[in-house]
């Protein structure tokens, strides 16, 4: 649908943005309003100067891309953070709120993407769990009282259900049912539809309708687009900890709003160099991985990886990345059908690797350098120093039932001083090293071992600037050096200057693959969000 | 001004306790070294108020449980030999525990599996002894303890592997499987009818029965030198096993963490599987060290706890070697000396318990001291 208004020029959906209410809510106070409020964690602004306010009988999108603060912002109003500067009123009243308790009593309910449910209860033992009353429940008044609930907002639940025996969409629907109980007039729902099927985020979204219909303020968190479009009256957008602006859905399209999300270019000072002799180093095709609820997570991906260049990864979190690169590392139980073919840089020789796992990736003398996304919980062992996370991929080689420690201990050393890793000593423990040194020691064993393909999942996520070049300069080496490298990233701006092609995965779909010297944020941004350019691939 | 006002609605806790960075080596043993002198302080005030023994009477009557009383003959005498035994089959246990633990695998099964490895080389003791002779009977026993010892842990090993089962609750159940195990025995194979208990096996031709007057012209008759051999060779395989092997290294990576273990290529359930055995195996072959080198009978009270106490050493001495080895020793003695108090006092043998809990309680509570450090309200606010 959206597509046809692609044409409209950027300028004039920019215009629509504003900082004033909606003409419809005119007339109530707002159920909530943030004034100038900001949070910093160290140096980082997770929030400054945020303001805007949600009134009742409206439903509010909160728009941000990971990382623009939207998280944080939900935890001040839900008393886990409190908020360095400016101020939330509620009802037109300035509150400090310490505690989820205190926040709860103010009328906000929050759910979270993880469901706080205890699974050996029912709906109703659930619902009812944590309210205040009198010492003997009444179960006959209660559950009347849950009925008429359910009736009055159309949910479909079965209240004597136990929690185990439930699919994530009935979960959710408690979690709300139990917020409503408890008297919540202002619900914040936390991406809800991430983990429903589009017949569930349906009738999610008819029940929100009808919370709006009873006066109730919604706030959803979420970055898929078209659902803000369907869903939302306004949309408030965040980028990098900043308020962008409010937006009235109605005067709203898909590409103004990635315009807002995303913004404009910002240049990185990073060094790209021109790809050269670019061969296929590892072909994957039709490849689908499940996840344990037996949901695709990666759904028929196909593409080339080469020798010589850098394919950067773009999507939003949880679009299959990380499964993607654990499927080629050998850690990830693939479905029927899917291939991944390794071409060997030396005679061209090709090894199919589903089926195998890293042990023997490793004994066909692959060399896969792989930096995940969890630095301590799975590309190091915390609880040891340099020298001991070194020997982690080599400590096998050899028929000796003792480790050699002079090799790792001498390899520790190069990368303290090659990579200026900062620690008290090459023994200290890694998990006391900051998060940019923890990345360091990582990246420095990874590229060490000479491999042929490198992969790293957010190889600079919260690390500053100077580190963050540090390995942007790492990985354009390893690809001047005839590695093929894989670069899954949060960062557009990064993405776009460091990357060679960028291929955008959405849902677990890939929405495209695109050069990135051609291309803009907006394009990849929208491709992220599942409309793709010019294809009409909406459903 | 919602902001100054906030301030003040929120109460500051008087004592706040946070983590700090890693003590120097002085420090921290200074603040141990504090608190066991304290521990002393505490034992000898209890004991007062029990006994109304003096200091230096209560530490006589200590040294007195614990080394015996003739200094002149030291290493010839009985209460050494059984303090020293004593020490050495707590450490071993102790050890035995270490690399389960250092995977984060809660095996505290070990009083179960020391039982099999007992009951085992009882069984063998009793059937076998006839067709196999003396040295080859006690290798047989030696080695079948060790495998029996395996085995019983590597069934909740195997289980928490492949199911992902809780090993606390398991290891915990194997014990009181294995304790009946051996009840049973001793009413099937009793000595008198109606004793309910095995008496020495093999008391007659001593088959099966470590050696005991090895080394004899050196430390006496009553040595238990071998017990003493075993251990050591114990503990310096565990030091090379946990600080130089590849397996030590694999266990220290899949106690960090599993996710990291899997993509080192480590495969999680092999490494689960064979520490846990090799962890009962030890426990197994110290079960036969006590029946073959020391009671040469099997009962519930076999194990003496040791299994549970040794839980204690391991987390006291850190899974260190050395370390282990001095609590191992610090406990026994403390026990061996207050039974000795108690029995001279003519109290119950609990009051050994209650001075052990003494000392535990204060060494216990030193870590938090090396671990963490206290803040007080007031100092907080000058700062501000």
């Amino acid at each position: 649908m959206e597509i046809n208004k692609l044409s409209d020029t950027i300028e004039s959906d920019v215009a629509s943005v504003t900082n004033d209410g909606v003409e419809k809510c005119k007339g109530y106070t707002p159920a909530i309003e943030f004034r100038n409020v900001s949070k910093s964690f160290g140096e980082v602004r997770a929030n400054h100067k945020i303001s805007f306010d949600v009134k009742p009988y409206e439903i509010l999108a909160l728009l941000g891309e990971n990382g623009s603060g939207k998280t944080t912002l939900m935890n001040i109003l839900s008393g886990i953070y409190y908020p360095d500067e400016g101020n939330i009123f509620i009802n037109g009243i300035p509150v400090d709120i310490h505690s989820p308790q205190e926040s709860f009593k103010y009328g906000i309910g929050m759910i979270h993407q993880h469901f706080k449910l205890v699974e050996i209860f029912t709906a109703a033992e659930n619902i009812i769990l944590g309210t205040k009353g009198k010492q003997i429940i009444d179960m006959k008044a209660m559950r009347k009282e849950i009925q008429e609930l359910l009736e009055r907002y159309g949910f479909e639940l079965d209240i004597d259900k136990k929690i185990y025996n439930m699919s994530v969409s009935e979960k959710q629907t408690v979690e709300i049912v139990k917020m409503l109980y408890r008297g919540a007039s202002i619900l914040i729902l936390d991406e809800p539809t991430a983990v429903l099927t589009p017949q569930e985020t349906e009738k999610l979204f008819s029940v929100l309708r009808r919370m709006r219909e009873h006066g109730k303020s919604v706030i959803i968190i979420t970055h898929k687009l078209n659902e803000v479009l369907e869903i939302s009256d306004r949309v408030a957008v965040l980028r990098k900890g900043e308020y962008i602006g409010t937006v009235e859905t109605a005067q709203a399209t898909s590409l103004s709003l990635t315009e807002m999300m995303v913004g404009k270019k910002v240049d990185m000072d990073i060094k790209r160099t021109e790809p050269q002799n670019t061969k296929t180093r590892i072909k994957v095709d039709n490849l689908t991985c499940l996840d344990k609820y037996g949901v695709k997570v990666l759904d028929d991906v196909s593409f080339e990886i080469k020798a010589g260049e850098i394919l950067g990864i773009a999507g939003i979190a949880g679009s299959g990345q990380k499964e993607l690169l654990e499927s080629i590392a050998g850690l990830q139980q693939t479905e029927q059908g899917s291939s991944i073919k390794y071409y060997s840089p030396q005679d061209g020789t090709e090894s199919q690797l589903i089926g195998k796992k890293t042990k023997h990736i490793k004994e066909l003398g692959i060399s896969f350098a792989f930096v995940p996304e969890d630095r301590l919980g799975m590309g190091l062992v915390g609880s040891m120093g340099m020298t001991g996370n070194m020997m982690l991929r080599s400590y096998k080689n050899g028929i000796s039932l003792f480790t050699n420690e002079t090799v790792p201990r001498n390899l520790a050393v190069r990368v303290l001083n090659e990579l200026e890793v900062v620690t008290p000593g090459i023994n200290t423990p890694v998990k006391r090293l900051s998060g940019g040194n923890v990345q360091k020691v990582l990246v420095g064993r990874e590229i060490s071992n000479n491999p042929t393909v490198l992969m790293t999942a957010y190889a600079v996520r919260g690390l500053d600037i100077n580190t963050s070049l540090t390995i942007y300069k790492l990985l354009d080496e390893q690809k001047r050096a005839g590695v093929a490298v894989v670069y899954v990233g949060e960062d557009l701006d990064a993405l776009l200057d460091l990357s060679d092609r960028i291929m955008v995965l959405c849902g677990g779909k890939v929405s495209g693959i695109v050069d990135a010297r051609n291309t803009t944020k907006q394009e990849i941004g929208l491709m992220m969000t599942k409309v793709a350019g010019g294809e009409s691939d909406d459903e | 001004m919602s902001n100054n006002a906030e301030t003040k609605k929120v109460k500051e806790p008087l004592i706040r306790i946070a983590a700090r960075d890693p003590l120097p080596f002085w420090k921290s043993w200074g603040i141990r070294i504090i608190a066991f002198l304290l521990a002393f302080v505490v034992y000898v005030l209890v004991v007062y108020a029990f006994t109304e023994l003096t200091p230096v009477e209560t530490f006589k009557y200590i040294f007195k449980g614990a080394f015996g009383t003739t200094p002149k003959r030291l290493f010839g005498e009985i209460t050494l030999w059984k303090t020293i035994r004593d020490i050495m089959l707590l450490f071993g246990v102790a050890l035995a525990l270490t690399p389960a633990f250092k995977m984060r695998y809660w095996n505290i099964g070990g009083e179960g599996q020391i039982l099999i490895g007992g009951l085992m080389s009882i069984i063998i003791m009793r059937c076998v002894s006839p067709y196999i002779q003396d040295p080859w009977l006690i290798v047989v026993m030696a080695v079948c303890s060790a495998l029996a010892g395996a085995i019983w842990s590597a069934i909740p090993g195997i289980f928490k592997a492949t199911h992902n089962t809780n090993e606390t609750l398991f290891t915990l159940m194997m014990n009181y499987i294995a304790i009946q195990l051996v009840a049973f025995i001793n009413i099937v194979w009793e000595k008198k009818k109606g004793s309910g208990t095995l008496g020495m096996i093999n008391a007659d031709t001593q088959q099966g029965w470590l050696p005991q007057e090895f080394m004899s012209k050196i430390v006496g008759d009553d040595g238990y030198a071998f017990i003493v051999l075993f251990v050591v060779l114990i503990a310096v395989f565990m030091f090379f096993y946990m600080k130089r092997s590849k397996h030590g290294y694999e266990i220290s990576v899949v106690g960090d963490s599993h996710n990291t273990a899997r993509y080192a290529g480590i495969s999680v359930k092999q490494v689960i599987i064979r520490t846990a055995a090799i962890s009962g195996a030890i426990c197994g072959f110290i079960g036969f060290l006590i029946v073959s080198g020391s009671s040469h009978t099997v009962s519930v009270d076999t194990a003496n706890s040791r299994g549970f106490t040794a839980i204690i050493v391991a987390w006291l001495g850190k899974l260190n070697v050395f370390y282990m080895l001095l609590v191992s020793a610090m406990l026994v003695i403390l026990n061996n000396g207050a039974s000795e108090l108690a029995s001279k006092a003519g109290l119950n043998i609990s009051l050994s318990d209650v001075l052990t809990g003494v000392v535990l309680f204060f060494i216990l509570a030193s870590e938090l001291f090396v671990n963490y450090k206290l803040i007080f309200r007031h100092s907080k606010r000058e700062e501000a």
